[in-house]
């Protein structure tokens, strides 16, 4: 499947998130809204966690979020990250609500804080996984 | 009003057991648990054949377990290795015995993770976030703790607080892992692991077992030792917020707030009232979120609440007393109410809290429970 060799981890896609990956391919993020009730929830499931509706589907998200929490990694944990160390993972709430873990495309910025604006950018790590990062708005 | 308060002092501790700490390559999951439930056994005087409830947790097969033991028990809970599971199991237990499915229950926890090389993280614990390489219980309380610094100021020296308090607790007990004193400098010095959090925010990886048994109040008056009440209990999950393991934005401020209403209402004390805290810090920023969430402090006061070794020894709230997860033993919440049990007896020689009635056992974590323990 992989024409390129990537040695960090790669989504377990299962029938709850492989629309959502699907779509990152194409560099759309989306989060799953519920069609009944009107909810917006990231990661899927398999019915809304509001009303349980079965009826969910995938809504595009503006790719506007805003930084919550970032940290630095300075142990690797999957051997395909000990020449990068140390590497960042952040929190950012979108535009739409959820919660996602995410990067820092480019690092962690000189003037980062809480709240700061961000925008999505997509990582193309293999053939068919593309990932969603962030950089300053 | 807590729909538990009928159980107050219904139940009680009446032995403990627990083996030495460290890396025992030699020794098997049930062979670290037998050691403990024999000294749980003779600490208060009971015939292994009185046991008729068994808890088992993170021990990899509850019916093997017993058959070490030669138990063939009315009652069983298996639980996995989660720390937040010890208190939720001695809150089964207590509701077992109420409800008369058992008449003694042991319950029993072994890790082996120190010799096993567990990593609490990457391949060993998969997860939905694990291609933006965001893996850990660690990373999750380092995200939190980045949250707290930026909401209300709180510093990585305030931080260090709690765990140069621990380790001078360790210094103090005789089986304690790391007792190597440590100062604040040093603290910020440290190895980073997951930044903002370093070395020694996080909680060891030993080996070693537990073994807790409870009873009736009233079957423990015929007991070895002076039995350690359960006079209160609390508890709140927050799973909807749970789509980051071991993370939550809150911090489960208001599940803690909830549980501290429901375990003071019902042990009848108050936070004056706690002469000794024993607080789940896998991180030391939990021991934070657990102040702010029982009300000990107001809500991003902590940092502050611990500063000048407050959670010290002869501080305003001496806390892990036994050198909690940071430095004594890596037993998931299981030691820390063994510590309840022998700082209420009066057994913990220069680690002792002086008149000591009252001690509070607390995990706040995705399920958050707390536990008031009493002398009988």
């Amino acid at each position: 499947m992989t024409a390129r060799h990537y040695d960090k981890p790669l989504p377990v896609i299962d029938p709850d998130s492989k629309g959502y990956w699907e779509h990152a391919r194409r560099h759309r993020l989306t989060v799953q809204h519920c069609v009944a009730c009107g909810d917006k929830h990231f990661p899927p499931g398999p019915v809304c966690p509001s009303c349980l509706s079965d009826r969910q589907e995938w809504l595009q998200a503006s790719g506007k979020a805003t930084l919550v929490s970032w940290v630095n990694f300075h142990r690797a944990y999957w051997d395909g990250y000990r020449d990068e160390l140390p590497y960042n993972a952040c929190l950012v709430q979108l535009e739409e609500g959820p919660l996602v873990i995410s990067n820092l495309a480019g690092g962690i910025p000189e003037n980062v804080r809480m709240g700061m604006p961000l925008r999505v950018v997509f990582d193309d790590l293999t053939d068919v996984v593309s990932l969603p990062r962030f950089v300053p708005e | 009003m807590n729909p538990m308060n009928r159980l107050k002092d219904k139940v009680a501790v009446v032995g403990v057991g627990t083996t030495s700490y460290g890396s025992f390559p030699e020794m098997t999951d049930y062979g670290l648990a037998a050691q403990a439930f024999k000294a749980a056994l003779a600490d208060c005087g009971l015939a292994k054949d009185r046991i008729d409830g068994l808890g088992t947790c993170r021990i990899p097969y509850y019916a093997r377990m017993g058959e070490v033991l030669g138990l063939d028990p009315r009652w069983t809970l298996h639980t996995p290795g989660h720390g937040r599971m010890s208190g939720m199991s001695i809150m089964e237990a207590v509701l077992a015995l109420e409800a008369g499915a058992a008449d003694y229950v042991a319950l029993l926890y072994t890790n082996i993770g120190r010799s096993r090389r567990v990593n609490y993280g990457g391949e060993d614990s998969a997860g939905f976030w694990d291609p933006w390489g965001f893996t850990s219980p660690g990373a999750a309380h380092a995200l939190m703790f980045r949250m707290h610094m930026e909401r209300y100021g709180t510093t990585t020296r305030q931080l260090a607080e709690i765990p140069v308090a621990f380790r001078r607790h360790a210094a103090l007990h005789p089986d304690a892992v790391m007792k190597e004193p440590f100062t604040i400098e040093q603290h910020e010095r440290a190895r980073p692991i997951v930044e903002p959090l370093r070395l020694l925010d996080y909680c060891l990886i030993n080996d070693g077992a537990v073994c807790i048994i409870l009873t009736t109040a009233e079957r423990a008056r015929d007991l070895r030792q002076p039995p350690v009440l359960i006079s209160g209990l609390g508890a709140r999950d927050a799973f909807r917020r749970s789509a980051i393991a071991n993370f939550d934005p809150e911090f489960w401020y208001p599940e803690a707030q909830d549980v501290a209403q429901q375990v003071y209402g019902m042990a009848g004390v108050g936070h004056g009232d706690i002469d000794a805290f024993m607080c789940y810090d896998n991180f030391a920023p939990t021991v934070l979120f657990s102040l702010e969430g029982l009300g000990f402090c107001e809500r991003g006061e902590s940092g502050r609440f611990v500063e000048d070794g407050a959670l010290g020894l002869g501080g305003r709230l001496p806390t892990n007393t036994d050198g909690g997860h940071l430095s004594n033993s890596y037993m998931q919440g299981w030691a820390l109410n063994v510590e309840a049990v022998r700082q209420l007896r009066g057994e913990c020689g220069d680690r002792q809290v002086p008149n000591c009635e009252v001690v509070q056992y607390v995990a706040v974590t995705p399920c958050t429970r707390s536990i008031i323990y009493t002398r009988g």
